[in-house]
């Protein structure tokens, strides 16, 4: 059974004791320079991601280690990027095309979604666009409506895209590398509040398959599914729930798309009850998605309709009195949790 | 069209009096952006912001040639523009602040400051976000056969983003009211313009056939005397203009980049004997329109001004829970 301690998570089916510890944001810098080593076709394109190491200092080091011709600052030209990406990975190379802030993603939508993602198969399979789009998600940093936005539900709606959103070090790390070696478009989100979460990492080399989800913690009367930063949401409130006699079970998708459809339909089987967290809105949301996933494959074996929690449907405001209104919280959590079970 | 500036400043376009309300309305943004810095540098402003300081000519030599009517779209760096389009001193700093009394009642922040009593279609969190607007303005105003402009306030950033050149592109077509005015600060975030925009600036307009010419940006007479020349010419039916203002930011990009790795001391200095204030001050004096304690008066206004402002914003109240809710839908 995983547990928070600390704002750490460790998992001792993964983790050995005593394992090093690096943020989340040193994990991903790993997991790219790993695989520019390994494969030369591997390069990053992005607006400071090169002198500057990136806005949020993830990649810090990696011009020196590769040179402006594999770590390449880029005009303020999402689409152009995202342009380049693909057609670079048509021919042959695995472009990592750095996009700030998820909320700029918009801004590159043709190229992923009517461009990338559909290549492969319009062409009868014929070419491949393995690019990652790397952006993150998540609000609470009093950066208002256009710097705040988890998006990822859009991408995790078009067939062709892979998208991943770890939630730890350890996943974000063999989670980059997976999608850098796969061949089709992979979206990855990082919630800007993780980079500096600590967690253990293995020295060793290791990769996580797309489309696997992780129990975060094992438990019996009730499934939380959650995913990037809701992960430590779900494990506060499992935490608050084991004192008043819950034992909620903590399941992390880790990849939207694909989807591990049977850990979240057996771990409902199990609990019976299963409430859905993630920090998208909710209308329209993933969670609508897993909702359903559950409610079909376990309608039998559940005693209580799926709940599920997003961020609140509006756009995120920037005074701190209302922006920590929108954003799901443990107390929340916890109290949905309990009408669930009661 | 031009590569270089065919409009000579003419020194007699406003009197003594005028250059100082203009000088005011540059020292009263100064104030504001020192205002906004501390603010920030003890914790009682939540987020960060983009100052202007350094930038001040721009804005201000802009909107004097503009009526309250005129439209303006805003961007990160934006105070400065708000401000210069009248914007109210204690208004923004509520918004800073993330106060209900704030020109968005607290929802927007530094970044998307709108009041559109002053023209103001709001500030922008999304580099070259606004061409598309302001250019929109400027097809309303065609439509509805008025005679007002719509100034689009950019930085050099923003040459990257293809929204831009639709724009430009429609606007000449169409002869829209439209003035693009790119801030050229050298600089987006941490990166010199140098690595980021091939070609000419001007010349990028220049293609479409948009009247475009680069200007000192730091000199406000400059500012004011071209952006008069070509607002005239667009109020009355001649078409859009691009101006490329070369300046500099004397902060870092926000209020967090204290130490400007990316640039040195040295050409921070070489820009800091270029200061607008500074620059409109020596020629008023020098020319004997003003004598020199009148400027050390203006900055003890404004100063007083923005303290008060500040001491209102901090005193306000936030919103309301039940405010998060409201304004999704008109
Ligand atoms: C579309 C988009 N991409 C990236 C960013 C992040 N960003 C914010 S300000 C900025 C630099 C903008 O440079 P410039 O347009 O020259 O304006 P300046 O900050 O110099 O005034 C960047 C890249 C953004 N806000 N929007
Ligand atoms: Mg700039």
């Amino acid at each position: 059974m995983s547990t928070l301690e600390n704002g750490v998570i460790r998992s001792p089916a993964v983790h050995a004791p005593g394992e090093r510890q690096i943020t989340f944001g040193q994990a991903i810098l790993e997991a790219i320079n790993e695989e520019m080593a390994r494969d030369e076709s591997v390069f990053i394109i992005g607006e400071d991601v090169a002198e500057a190491g990136s806005v949020f200092k993830v990649l810090v080091g990696l011009l020196d280690q590769f040179g402006p011709e594999r770590v390449i600052d880029s005009p303020i030209s999402e689409a152009g990027i995202a342009g380049i990406g693909v057609g670079a990975a048509i021919t042959g190379m695995r472009p990592i095309v750095d996009i700030m802030f998820g909320d700029f993603t918009t801004l590159v939508m043709d190229q992923l979604v009517n461009q990338a993602a559909k290549t492969h198969y319009m062409s009868g399979g014929k070419l491949k666009v393995p690019m990652v789009l790397r952006t993150t998600l998540g609000a609470s940093r009093r950066s208002a409506a256009q710097h705040s936005q988890s998006l990822h539900a859009l991408f995790s709606h078009i067939p062709g895209l892979k998208v991943a959103m770890p939630a730890t070090p350890y996943d974000a790390k063999g989670l980059m590398k997976s999608a850098i070696r796969d061949d089709n478009p992979v979206v990855i989100f990082e919630d800007k509040m993780l980079y500096q979460e600590r967690g253990p990492v293995p020295e060793r080399e290791y990769t996580l398959p797309l489309g696997q989800a992780d129990v975060k913690r094992a438990g019996d009367d009730l499934t939380i599914v959650a995913t990037s930063s809701m992960v430590y949401v779900a494990l506060e409130a499992a935490d608050n729930l084991a004192s008043i006699g819950i034992s909620a079970e903590v399941i992390d998708p880790r990849t939207t798309n694909p989807l591990d459809t049977e850990a979240l339909v057996n771990s409902a089987k199990k609990t019976s009850r299963a409430l859905i967290i993630d920090e998208g809105y909710q209308q329209y949301g993933v969670t609508g998605e897993f909702a359903s996933v559950i409610a079909d494959g376990a309608f039998y074996y559940l005693d209580a309709p799926v709940k599920r929690i997003g961020a609140m449907n509006v756009p995120v405001p920037f005074s701190p009195v209302m922006e920590d209104l929108t954003i799901p919280t443990a107390e929340y959590v916890v109290e949905t949790a309990k009408a669930l079970c009661g | 069209m031009s590569e270089t500036n065919d409009t000579k400043p003419n020194a007699t376009e406003l009197d003594a009096e005028h250059w100082l309300q203009a000088y005011e309305q540059m020292a009263k943004i100064r104030a504001f952006e020192e205002a906004a810095n501390e603010l920030y540098t003890s914790a009682r402003m939540p987020g960060i912001a983009h100052l202007y300081i350094g930038e001040e000519a721009i804005a201000v030599g802009i909107c004097e040639a503009l009526r309250q009517d005129d439209y303006i779209t805003s961007t990160h760096r934006g105070h400065g523009h708000c401000l210069a389009k009248g914007a109210a001193l204690d208004k923004m700093f509520a918004e800073l602040l993330g106060k209900e009394a704030g020109y968005c009642r607290g929802k927007g922040g530094s970044m998307h400051i709108a009041d559109q009593e002053t023209g103001n279609l709001g500030a922008n969190g999304i580099v070259g976000g606004s061409a598309g607007i302001a250019t929109g303005a400027g097809m309303s105003v065609k439509l509805r056969g008025t005679d007002q402009v719509a100034v689009c306030f950019f930085g050099d950033g923003a040459l990257g983003q293809g929204l831009l050149y639709e724009s430009m592109n429609m606007a000449q077509l169409w002869k829209l009211p439209v003035i693009y005015v790119c801030e050229n600060n050298q600089y987006g975030e941490y990166t010199h313009n140098s690595k980021t925009a091939a070609g000419s600036m001007v010349g990028r307009a220049a293609g479409f056939g948009v009247h475009a010419q680069a200007i000192d940006g730091q000199d406000i007479r400059t500012v004011h005397a071209t952006a008069r020349l070509v607002i005239d010419r667009a109020r009355n039916g001649g078409g859009p203009a691009f101006l490329v203002c070369n300046t500099y930011r004397f902060h870092g990009h926000h209020v967090g980049d204290i130490d400007r790795p990316y640039r040195t001391r040295e050409e921070e200095a070489e820009w800091a004997k270029r200061d607008p204030l500074k620059l409109l001050e020596d020629w008023l004096v020098k020319s004997k329109q003003a004598e020199s304690d009148v400027f050390e008066r203006i900055q003890q206004d404004v100063k007083s001004d923005v303290e008060n402002a500040v001491n209102y914003a901090l005193e306000a109240s936030f919103p309301s829970e039940s405010e998060v809710d409201r304004h999704v839908y008109a």
